[in-house]
């Protein structure tokens, strides 16, 4: 990290206006600082606030373990939901990491610049369209494609699978490919010098080389994926049970809180909140492997 | 571009034994194929949208009012024009301060760096719903503003708060200090260097940055819809409720009647993003460039 090395000249003791007007804009600076802390403090405090009474209320076990949703008969179970949430990350995963891997090992390794010049900023568009596009896409492209080869009602585990798939992409080739670019050149090169192909020591020397930070990566990606709401409200079917199968319709902790939020009363929309938090929480522990991962990355 | 970005040797796969040629054109088969299936789901989420979208952008899509009748998607473009306003002129300030005390100001052994450092990185990994909730929590049901523009923009701001400090750090770091030397050896005092000369040549890196923010703002849906509501017409006031662009496609696929006009506004969404997106690919460019 480089540091502000420069510094400026000592105000002098005498308190004239500019004096005044450096010291003030100081703590104005730093009280923007500290912005982003008050942000994460107030988002913590509100909802373990609003989250904890009522996991207390419907009891911690039966909230977390509860198999049944059902508001109306005043079941508060999400199990269904955190099962549902981690089925279609997991399918993500298994859909977006091996080929935004791939591609981020083109395009640090076997892409000519004339490409690059146009593959870049198609990732870049990519990590830019909307989510509500995205679940458009998905709802009138995948969702028919897998009722109609595979069967089923079509909205499943398996179309918010690819699409979430689809939206980790660039988040997984970015981290991934500034991973491989941060690879050491000599470890390349012994690798040649030792009569190793280009392609062989690419996928030997430096993609294990880079594993920190396509862990990192990936670990993101779960961040994302788990994290994202309207494209899978669209595509994900969204009853509140278990599926049996990877056709089957499913719903996600974010998905359940968009769905119900808008008529919920009561202890229903503090369930709801109460979900959100749960949501936090595995968001807290995803981020916290990802800073550990890209410590041990340097990146 | 003029990086580094040496053209790859491929190794000529002919003058190879054949167990080795396998493996070298699977190889690098697999990493064309990762590239090409991830440029043809790109294409066909543009095209698929677009002659789908296109047909449908008709004059009447842009009149003022929203009706039953006619589901106009205009209203909800000034919307967004005005939470994006609105966020930016919150968080850009925040954002920006915060980069510069971090950047010209904070010591190395200042206690706050990485607590800042820390809670922007979890900020930013905070996924929008749960921005929503807090929203709704706070702005929505504690300060009893309803569902507002205020609301919603206030939420936004949180969100790319960490996107714009961190795209300023980096367009500060990369001025070089031989400029604040300069301007210290002319005898310009700390604040003036830093508005003087530091941040206008760091300008098209923090453009780069706050064009990211306007996409993450137009496309935003999950945070918005339970802090600045679904109304669909433009409200007189902050504290009134309306709907982006984003919300509105969300909305009319919701009602399920106008899957049309849900197209033609998916097209209007997705021909803003791209725009944003070249303009900030070429912002940060031409800072690169120098």
């Amino acid at each position: 990290m480089k540091e502000a090395s420069v510094r400026a000249p000592r105000p002098h003791p005498p308190l004239t206006a500019a004096a005044v007007r450096e010291r003030v804009m100081h703590i104005v600076f730093a009280v923007t600082a500290c912005a982003s802390i008050l942000a994460v403090v107030l988002i913590c405090l509100f909802l373990f606030a609003s989250g904890i009474p009522t996991m207390r209320q419907i009891g911690l076990f039966r909230f977390l373990f509860g198999r049944v949703w059902n508001p109306s008969g005043e079941q508060f179970g999400i199990f269904p939901m955190i099962i549902g949430s981690l089925y279609v990350t997991a399918g993500a995963l298994l859909i977006g990491v091996p080929v935004g891997l791939l591609c981020a090992v083109f395009m640090a390794r076997f892409c000519p610049a004339g490409i690059y010049r146009f593959l870049k900023p198609c990732v870049d568009l990519l990590a830019g369209i909307p989510s509500v596009v995205y679940g458009f896409f998905g709802l009138m492209v995948i969702v028919p494609i897998i009722r109609n080869t595979l069967g089923g009602p079509g909205s499943s585990c398996l179309s918010a699978s690819v699409v979430l798939g689809i939206m980790i992409l660039p988040t997984v080739i970015g981290l991934s490919e500034t991973a491989l670019r941060a690879v050491p050149e000599q470890y390349y090169e012994g690798s040649l010098a030792l009569g190793a192909t280009h392609e062989r020591s690419v996928f030997r020397v430096v993609l294990p080389a880079a594993k920190s930070g396509v862990f990192a990566g990936i670990i993101l990606g779960v961040g994302r994926a788990i994290g994202e709401t309207m494209a899978v409200v669209m595509v994900a079917g969204n009853s509140a049970v278990i599926p049996n199968s990877i056709l089957g319709s499913v719903r996600t902790m974010t998905a359940n809180i968009v769905v119900e939020m808008g008529y919920a009363e009561g202890l229903h929309r503090e369930a709801l909140i109460a979900t959100g938090v749960v949501l936090f929480v595995f968001i807290l522990l995803i981020n916290i492997c990802f800073s550990l991962m890209k410590r041990r990355a340097k990146i | 571009m003029k990086e580094k970005q040496k053209t790859p040797q491929a190794t000529a796969s002919y003058c190879l034994p054949a167990r080795q040629r396998t493996e070298v054109i699977l190889l690098r088969g697999a990493a064309y194929l990762g590239a090409a299936l991830t440029c043809i789901v790109l294409a066909s989420i543009l095209i698929y949208i677009l002659i789908k979208g296109v047909p449908h952008i008709r004059p009447s899509l842009f009149s003022p009012h929203y009706t039953s009748e006619n589901v106009s998607l205009f209203p909800a473009l000034v919307n967004t024009l005005t939470m994006t306003g609105l966020t930016l002129l919150i968080a850009v300030p925040l954002g920006v301060g915060a980069a510069i005390y971090l950047v010209e100001y904070a010591s190395r052994s200042n206690k706050l760096i990485p607590v800042i450092r820390l809670t922007t990185e979890t900020l930013s990994g905070i996924p929008s719903i749960v921005f929503g909730l807090f929203g709704f929590l706070l702005f929505v049901t504690a300060c009893k503003w309803g569902y507002s523009m205020l609301a919603g923009s206030l939420t936004l701001a949180m969100m790319i708060l960490p996107l714009i400090i961190r795209s300023t750090e980096e367009a500060l770091r990369a001025v070089p200090d031989t400029y604040r030397e300069g301007s210290f050896g002319l005898g310009a005092g700390k604040l003036r260097t830093v508005f003087r000369v530091v941040l206008p040549s760091a300008v098209p890196g923090i453009l780069a940055g706050v064009i990211l923010a306007i996409g993450r703002i137009v496309g935003e849906t999950a945070a918005l819809i339970y802090t600045a509501g679904s109304v669909a017409q433009i409200p007189k006031n902050l504290l009134g409720s309306g709907r982006t662009l984003a919300i509105h496609m969300y909305a009319l696929w919701t009602e399920g009647l106008n899957t049309d006009e849900a197209y033609a506004t998916a097209v209007v969404l997705l021909v803003i993003v791209t725009l944003l997106n070249l303009l900030s690919t070429t912002l940060a460019k031409r800072l690169r460039r120098g």
